[in-house]
């Protein structure tokens, strides 16, 4: 490199020569950051969502990307095109992406037998399998046929269920849906606090 | 009010921004300085739990200064409607209203009844109120028999029209009133009256904000109707730029409200059967009065194609829709209810999905002690949680009273798939559905709720299969044929045809339908959720209805939809004059089309198509038909806005200040300290701390609040686990004012603890002005906040708020008063293992706490006959009697 052209890639000389006068663009730009690309470049695809915290029901864009280990959420950004929203996001729904890809998350069905200590891995199947019995089992321990005055009750005290905010429609509707069949009563969600 | 926007709803608070910038006054009245505070034209602070006082004040500034909005009371609200003449108010029984039963601690509302209106079907009222019945209106009103032919006085002067009434009930709430109550400035309760009311009439509207500071009391509900009042007054709903706007905290708890996951609610605000509901006609007629005005006249149509959806096929005229499969509920089965059943062993197992009450609940050792007591436990979330692990990591195993060898839950765990790894619908706060498509698929054994029920209700009904028993019926009958995509023993159910389901289909052609206004009762349609019938209309599903904001107008029509009938300001009838002309240009929304003979306008207007301004239904006339021209509020029952609540409020017609359960003052207004209606548990696992007229109040001398940051969210299983979020916010804090700071010793960053009946919690020290200590009727009181998102799991810990709390409910909607208790503070970390409980009980001792404290809810100083007020009380004999603690009775069942 010659030494003029040295001093025109010092930023400084560009600031005050060129466009950028205020150094936030071009000007401040170094061969290292030239290079570097959003993350979000490398994206397969780029889904439609909406942030999973509070109700303001910010609009969300997840770029989905892959390696050796399969699909990947690489980036979740604001949609610009929300009316609600207009592409921001707060300090939880920009760190939703970490929600999504941390290692906090569990991946195996874990099962505490009564007096345990410790946590053992159990295969999901058997585990629903096992569920579904001392569902019918606790169902039937709190039956009630009818009050004391005989009204019927068609019902069960022995099953109770706590979410939903967190959950979407259609989740909700066949929990309620199931629950109503089996006769359980006692089903609410964070809107009752 | 009631909301800290700025902090808890962040990207909703850019439009208040934006309306600030526009020229809008911003004014935040709330306890604490806060980020919203900071960015408001106007922070005045108030003592938690007082908001009623201040409210009333506002309401009695605009009815003796002629301030409110005349012409729009008059047509659209209840103000000229008589009030029959055995209504008795709290201004005459000392803060009780009439038909009250000490011994039930309920009311009988039939003397709230309009002149001339049938009387309400008697729904035995102690019932009424363990089914949370105020909060079943969720999409509408009450019933009433007939919406015509009730007595009015359009001059307003009639001295028992409601008008006349509201008048009376708040004179006494006099600004004097709210500085000694709220601790209030005049200068400032002016200035917010004056602003407030400036924002009213044909050009300017005002709206108001809430969020859990208003709904976590034990007259929550009575919070927001008091600001509903001054809204309507002002002539602030169904208009742009108005409104009373519910601020709600997780993603879809609309949703789970209107699709509900809620013991007394079917889908669409259908209330659950109850065991006197002998069949379906005994059900409709208990929603809905014969001659009732509006779309609740409905019900039937509701009911019947929520049958269809549900059984399907096996639901049929001749078994009246199997309205007989559906479980009877007869009293609370809330989740609090359930709770103290689980301690008491009636209940054998739990669900937990994507929900952490170990942290998140009131009262987080009770809940934890029920979890103790159960066959087993299950919980779904995305990460280990507190409530997955109390057996190991409870408060409860340091003080032994919870010890893994010794308990008894077995406790499954299953890893539940994130929001982008499946497709559904979320439902925001402004009741809009927001369609998330799937971006790929979870790993391991994670799976979607959807997948997770469907599977469980599949094996269940393959267990059941050769069942003769009468009980399984239900399940064996349900419509379980949900569309799948994949392959093998465990597909993943469809989103979009359980949505489509919802949206309801008619049965004769297939086709999906356009709107609730096509459902029928003969059978031949099925719906899961009225309201929501439309979000599929034309076959399209506009929950993913995405067209930029830039390519259309600022009412965004075509993203999202909003129900009903992707209506965006809900009775915007009311944003035209009765003549249906917009009451000013620039507050146009809605209007009617005199040319083409329609209701049209920027938003879908809400009211039937074709009814002009100027109709006037027969005498006797039901259903939306009967609905006037101007009668805007088409889900009530006579189609006007109540600022007087005949029925569905079941601890009042209008809102009365009453001081929160546990309080350090003495109730000003009435004798009645605190609300008579709500719903107290005495028991030893809940004690409660002492409030005037008991003693001992003093060893909790502060007032205790809590809420929410940005940073975190609800009971930190989202957030408490993400290196950035708990970056940001690394500890649990308590705020202190410096003065309350230098009174107790406790200096800025060292440890402090807080102390209630209940429980102590450490925290760090946050010595702050945001804390002002208020001047209350000649004596100063302290305020201390907490966050409350902290627990033992996560890469940040601490103790847990919510276990400082007891549990007092309000009786409208059965939600805790969480917002407002009382508590001590000291400097220094709380007792560990057994000395805490034993640092606790000496805290009880002194206080005198037992298991009676709080439960004497009656304090009035009236006769139990005047508050029973027949039209001939005279109550011999019982003249300056008192009903006093001792006079009244204990209501929890249990004790
Ligand atoms: S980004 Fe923040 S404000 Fe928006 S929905 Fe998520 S949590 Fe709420």
């Amino acid at each position: 490199m010659g030494v003029s052209d040295w001093i025109r890639s010092w930023p400084v000389y560009r600031q005050l020569t060129g466009a950028d006068r205020l150094g936030r663009g071009d000007a401040a730009a170094s061969p290292q950051s030239r290079e570097r690309e959003p993350r979000t470049a490398d994206a397969d695809r780029v889904t439609a969502s909406v942030c999973p915290y509070c109700a303001v029901g910010c609009s969300q864009n997840v770029y989905v990307g892959s390696d050796d280990g399969g699909e990947r959420v690489l980036q979740i950004e604001g949609n610009p095109d929300s009316p609600i929203s207009r592409g921001r996001l707060c300090p939880k729904g920009s760190a939703s992406k970490q929600l999504v890809t941390g290692d906090h998350r569990e991946e195996r069905v874990l099962y505490r037998a009564p007096y345990g200590t410790e946590w053992q891995e159990l295969d999901l199947p058997t585990a629903l399998d096992m569920l579904a019995d001392r569902v019918l089992d606790a169902r039937r321990k709190g039956w009630q046929d009818t009050d004391a005055d005989g009204k019927p009750l068609r019902r069960t005290q022995g099953i109770a269920s706590l979410g939903g905010a967190t959950l979407d429609n259609e989740e909700n509707y066949l929990i309620k849906k199931l629950f109503t069949a089996l006769g359980a009563v006692q089903i609410e969600n964070q809107a009752r606090i | 009010m009631g909301s800290n926007m700025a902090e808890a709803h962040p990207v909703g608070f850019q439009w208040v921004m934006e309306a600030k910038a526009r020229g809008a006054k911003v004014l935040h009245i709330d306890p604490r300085f806060t980020r919203t505070s900071a960015l408001a034209d106007k922070h005045v602070p108030l003592r938690a739990g007082s908001d009623i006082a201040f409210l009333g004040g506002v309401i009695n500034h605009i009815l003796s200064n002629d301030l409110d909005f005349r012409e729009y009371v008059r047509a659209y609200t209840n103000a000229s409607f008589l009030v029959g003449e055995e209504f008795v108010d709290t201004e005459d029984l000392d803060g009780l209203f009439s038909g009250y039963d000490p011994e039930t601690g309920t009311y009988d509302t039939s003397t709230w009844q309009y002149e001339n209106g049938f009387p309400e079907d008697s729904v035995e009222s102690e019932r009424h109120r363990e089914q949370s019945a105020g909060e079943q209106h969720g999409s509408g009103g009450p019933k009433l028999e007939s919406g015509t032919g009730i007595a009015t006085d359009q001059t307003l002067e009639h001295p028992r029209c409601v008008f006349q009434i509201l008048k009376r009930h708040f004179s006494r709430y006099t600004p004097e009133m709210v500085e000694r109550i709220c601790g209030v400035s005049r200068e400032d309760f002016l200035e917010v009256c004056r602003a407030w009311t400036s924002a009213s009439g044909r050009e300017h509207t005002a709206a108001l904000v809430y969020s859990v500071g208003w709904t976590q009391h034990s007259m929550g509900a009575q919070y927001i109707r008091a600001g509903a009042i001054i809204q309507l007054l002002l002539g602030n709903i169904g208009r742009p730029g108005g409104g009373v706007l519910a601020l709600r905290g997780h993603a879809s708890i609309q949703g789970s409200t209107d699709i509900p996951t809620l013991y007394n609610l079917l889908p669409g605000y259908l209330p659950m059967p109850d065991a006197r509901h002998a069949d379906k006609r005994d059900y409709v007629e208990s929603i809905r009065g014969t001659h009732q005005k509006g779309y609740w006249h409905n019900a039937d149509d509701y009911i019947v194609s929520l049958l269809k959806e549900y059984w399907g096929e096996a639901a049929t005229e001749e078994n009246d829709y199997r309205f007989d499969y559906l479980p009877r509920i007869d009293g609370d089965h809330g989740t609090y209810r359930t709770v103290m059943d689980m301690i008491d062993g009636k209940v054998f197992g739990y669900f937990l999905l994507g929900q952490n009450p170990a942290v998140g609940s009131a009262h987080g050792r009770l809940q934890r002690l029920g979890m103790a007591n159960l066959d087993w436990l299950v919980v779904r979330d995305l990460t280990m949680i507190e409530s997955a692990e109390f057996w190991r990591n409870a408060p409860e195993i340091e003080t032994g009273e919870i010890t893994a060898e010794q308990c008894r839950t077995e406790v499954f765990f299953f890893p539940a798939a994130s929001h982008v790894e499946k497709e559904g619908t979320f439902t925001q706060t402004q009741r809009m559905l927001q369609w998330r498509d799937r971006a790929l698929e979870p790993r391991g054994d994670q799976r979607s709720e959807l997948w997770f029920i469907y599977h469980l209700g599949r094996i269940l009904r393959r267990k059941l299969a050769t069942s003769t028993d009468e009980r399984d019926r239900p399940l064996l009958d349900l419509a379980w044929d949900y569309r799948t995509e994949g392959d093998g023993e465990f597909p993943e159910p469809s989103a979009d045809d359980v949505l489509r389901r919802i949206n309801g289909v008619d049965l004769t052609t297939g086709e999906l339908l356009d709107s609730y206004q096509q459902l029928t009762s003969d059978g031949t349609t099925a719906a899961g959720c009225w309201i929501y019938s439309g979000v599929y209309a034309g076959g399209v599903n506009h929950a993913r209805n995405r067209t930029a904001r830039t390519e259309q107008d600022e009412t965004a029509l075509e993203w999202g939809w909003a129900w009903p009938a992707n209506r965006r300001v809900l009775y915007n009838r009311a944003s035209a004059d009765p003549q249906g002309r917009p009451w000013s240009e620039r507050k146009k929304l809605v209007w009617w089309d005199a040319e083409r003979g329609e209701w049209t306008g920027h938003d879908v207007p809400d009211f039937p198509k074709t009814t002009p301004p100027e109709f006037e239904p027969e005498y006797g006339e039901a259903g939306p038909g009967a609905l006037a021209g101007d009668d805007p509020f088409i889900m009530q029952a006579d189609g006007k806005a109540w600022l007087f609540a005949p029925s569905g409020v079941v601890d009042g017609p209008l809102p009365t200040h009453y001081e929160p359960h546990e309080s350090p003052m003495p109730n000003l207004l009435y004798g009645q300290q605190g609300s008579p209606a709500r719903k107290v548990y005495g028991r030893e696992d809940n004690p409660s701390n002492p409030a005037p007229p008991e003693g001992g109040g003093d060893v909790f001398p502060f007032v205790f609040t809590a809420a929410r940051l940005t940073e975190h969210h609800t009971a930190g299983g989202m957030s408490r686990q993400l290196a950035y979020l708990s970056e940001l916010q690394p500890a649990l804090f308590v705020e202190v004012s410096p003065q309350l700071a230098a009174e107790r010793g406790l200096e800025n960053l060292d440890w402090a603890h807080v102390v209630t009946s209940r429980a102590a919690v450490d925290a760090r020290v946050l010595v702050t002005e945001r804390m002002r200590p208020l001047r209350l009727d000649g004596r100063v009181v302290h305020q201390v906040w907490m966050p409350y998102h902290w627990g033992p799991s996560g890469k940040v810990d601490g103790d847990v708020v919510n276990d400082l709390l007891g549990v007092v409910l309000d009786p409208n909607t059965m939600i805790q008063e969480s917002k407002v208790a009382t508590c001590d503070i000291r400097p220094g970390r709380r007792p560990r293992g057994c000395e805490l409980l034993e640092y606790l009980a000496e805290y009880r001792r002194r206080a005198g706490v037992t298991v009676e404290t709080g439960t004497h809810v009656v304090t009035a100083h009236t006769t139990a006959s005047d508050a029973a007020a027949t039209s001939d009380t005279t109550a011999p004999g019982s003249t300056g009697s008192h009903t006093t603690a001792q006079g009244t009775t204990d209501r929890e069942e249990d004790a």
